[in-house]
């Protein structure tokens, strides 16, 4: 008896979570049909985006978040990677302790503040260098790799040191240096485990709010040059959510939030469904 | 030069490069935890703890209300998001086990421990905020709380996996039921674990501001009304980072400073709880 309910109240929280996710997309669904109706394909493909005039297009903020969230991987994989290596190969035990623990503490750190250090410390810098405002595309891309960099390389480190101390030490003994080592036996044995840490820093990269709100200048603008202000997805829902009056305007930014809910599920279920099912396979 | 001399340059170029990465990455990070310390620290004094917010300029103004709020928004979220976490985490590992519909919850928590949070917010926003007609902190609660529950999940079915099934079987054979076995046996063999899951999404939670925008919104006061607007360091430091007033920026700064260390002390008690119940 005391059985049966044990199970079903595990069963439902369990079938809950299934719930929830179906109903995110079932309510994000409906309240952007408004501006699904009224713009159609316009929504994602024009960069218009005028409350007063009732007209949104959002193609400057899509763009903004695929721009700043490649930039970003492209400053972050390089590092993340020799961050990873240098801890597991080249670290002495002692080294490696504690900069071990400091990158994944560093990954708990609330990206707000990121997003602060950013906008205090870094635009600043940026804007010396290149001129205008600092607050732009380039500046949204280094924060937020920043932002991912202990994440990335604590998975990927953690990856690597799957790798059994018998290959490397068979692969020592045939007269390979660390870097044969490395590039021949770690990365193909951690492969899988590395494409996956580094596919979900970029889900979690796509989505990051607070760390590029502060810098990325939230301007309806598709940008000409990394310098220029523009906008993301999470940017524009941060700033515009509370001040919409509209149910036109609610509604375009319920159709932001749905296409930022379905670029970050794909992403990251391309990486598990396809990408590491397959590669573990090989 | 000979194919060894060659060898022996790419690889010190390699390792070159790698250690170079690590102490650029190292550099920014202790960049932003050095800003933090003297920032926050240089901010911080007793009348943060006495005072509520106030306009910028006047000297009595502290962040007790964003405190307070900051707690009470994650003890709720912690109250709905930990046992529904721990019940379906103990689904997934004791009833569901290898089934398709115990993979299909995983591979969905997965998806969902990295989906964007402001979209969570969004959806609250949606079947609470605009139902009711105004933000809550039963709203924002819910909103953490959503994003907790994945977490918990996945950890809770890991840690109740590595409980050796013989123990399992030990208690069956004793003509224990299914759920005196799983509550006295598997939970009390995977406590450590389960805790410092709850102690890491608790941890994960606190640090979060997007999914509060617009859910708790945000108070200058001082305030336990659960069905009103309820201030968070988070959003706090969010609106008095971006506001031009010195000391705003000033209580800003004391505010991060103040959450990091409680989501610092959060990770490192979890990490050590694991150490210990690892050591017995």
């Amino acid at each position: 008896m005391i059985d049966k309910i044990f199970l079903n109240m595990t069963r439902t929280s369990a079938l809950l979570i299934l719930f929830i996710v179906a109903w995110i997309f079932v309510v994000l669904f409906n309240e952007s049909t408004e501006a699904m109706q009224a713009f159609g394909l316009d929504f994602i493909t024009k960069d218009e985006w005028a409350p007063n005039l009732d007209k949104f297009g959002a193609y400057a903020a899509i763009f903004g978040s695929v721009a700043s969230t490649f930039l970003a991987m492209l400053l972050a994989i390089p590092i993340a990677i020799g961050v990873a290596i240098f801890l597991s190969e080249i670290a002495h035990d002692k080294i490696k302790g504690f900069f071990g623990v400091s990158v994944e503490l560093l990954a708990a750190i609330p990206s707000v503040i990121y997003g602060m250090w950013g906008l205090f410390f870094f635009v600043p810098i940026l804007r010396d260098i290149f001129g205008g405002m600092g607050i732009g595309l380039l500046a949204a891309g280094i924060v937020l790799a920043i932002m991912i960099l202990p994440f990335m390389a604590a998975v990927t480190r953690d990856a690597m040191n799957t790798t059994p101390d018998i290959l490397k030490e068979s692969a020592y003994a045939l007269g390979g240096t660390q870097w044969d080592v490395i590039k021949d036996v770690i990365i193909p044995y951690a492969k899988a485990g590395i494409i996956g840490s580094l596919i979900l820093a970029l889900g979690r990269a796509i989505g990051e709010t607070m760390a590029v709100t502060f810098v990325m200048g939230n301007v309806h603008h598709t940008p000409n040059s990394i310098m220029d202000p523009t906008t993301s997805i999470p940017v524009t829902l941060a700033n515009e959510f509370t001040e919409a009056d509209s149910s036109l305007y609610f509604s375009s930014l319920f159709g932001l939030a749905l296409t930022l809910l379905i670029m970050s599920f794909v992403v990251i279920a391309i990486a598990k469904f396809y990408f590491l099912r397959k590669v573990r396979k090989a | 030069m000979t194919a060894v001399q060659k060898r022996i340059l790419i690889n010190k170029l390699a390792l070159g490069f790698s250690t170079f990465s690590a102490v650029i990455a190292l550099g920014f990070l202790f960049w932003i935890l050095g800003v933090l310390m003297m920032k926050g620290i240089d901010a911080l004094n007793w009348n943060i703890f006495i005072y509520e917010g106030s306009p910028p300029g006047y000297e009595d103004s502290g962040l007790k209300h964003a405190l307070i709020g900051q707690l009470i928004l994650v003890g709720l979220a912690t109250l709905i998001g930990v046992p529904l976490g721990i019940m379906a985490g103990t689904y997934l590992s004791e009833y569901g086990k290898n089934s398709k519909l115990a993979h299909t919850i995983r591979d969905i928590s997965d998806i969902m421990m990295s989906a964007p949070s402001i979209v969570i917010g969004a959806f609250v926003y949606a079947i609470i905020v605009m139902p009711m007609g105004h933000f809550s902190a039963w709203a924002g609660a819910i909103a953490l709380a959503i994003i907790m529950i994945p977490i918990i999940l996945r950890t809770t079915d890991d840690m109740l996996q590595l409980v050796p099934g013989t123990l399992r079987e030990a208690a069956f054979a004793l003509g224990a039921p299914k759920y005196k076995v799983i509550i006295d046996v598997v939970y009390r063999g995977a406590k450590a674990g389960i805790l410092t899951g709850v102690l890491l999404g608790v941890a994960r939670v606190a640090g979060e501001t997007a999914p509060l925008l617009f859910t708790s919104f945000n108070d200058n006061f001082f305030t336990t009304d659960l069905n009103a607007a309820m201030p968070s360091l988070t959003v706090t430091m969010f609106n008095y980072a971006i506001s031009p007033y010195d000391d705003w920026q000033q209580l800003g700064w004391a505010a991060a400073f103040i959450l990091s260390m409680f989501i610092l002390g959060l990770n490192i008690v979890g990490r050590l709880i694991l150490l210990a119940g690892k050591r017995k």
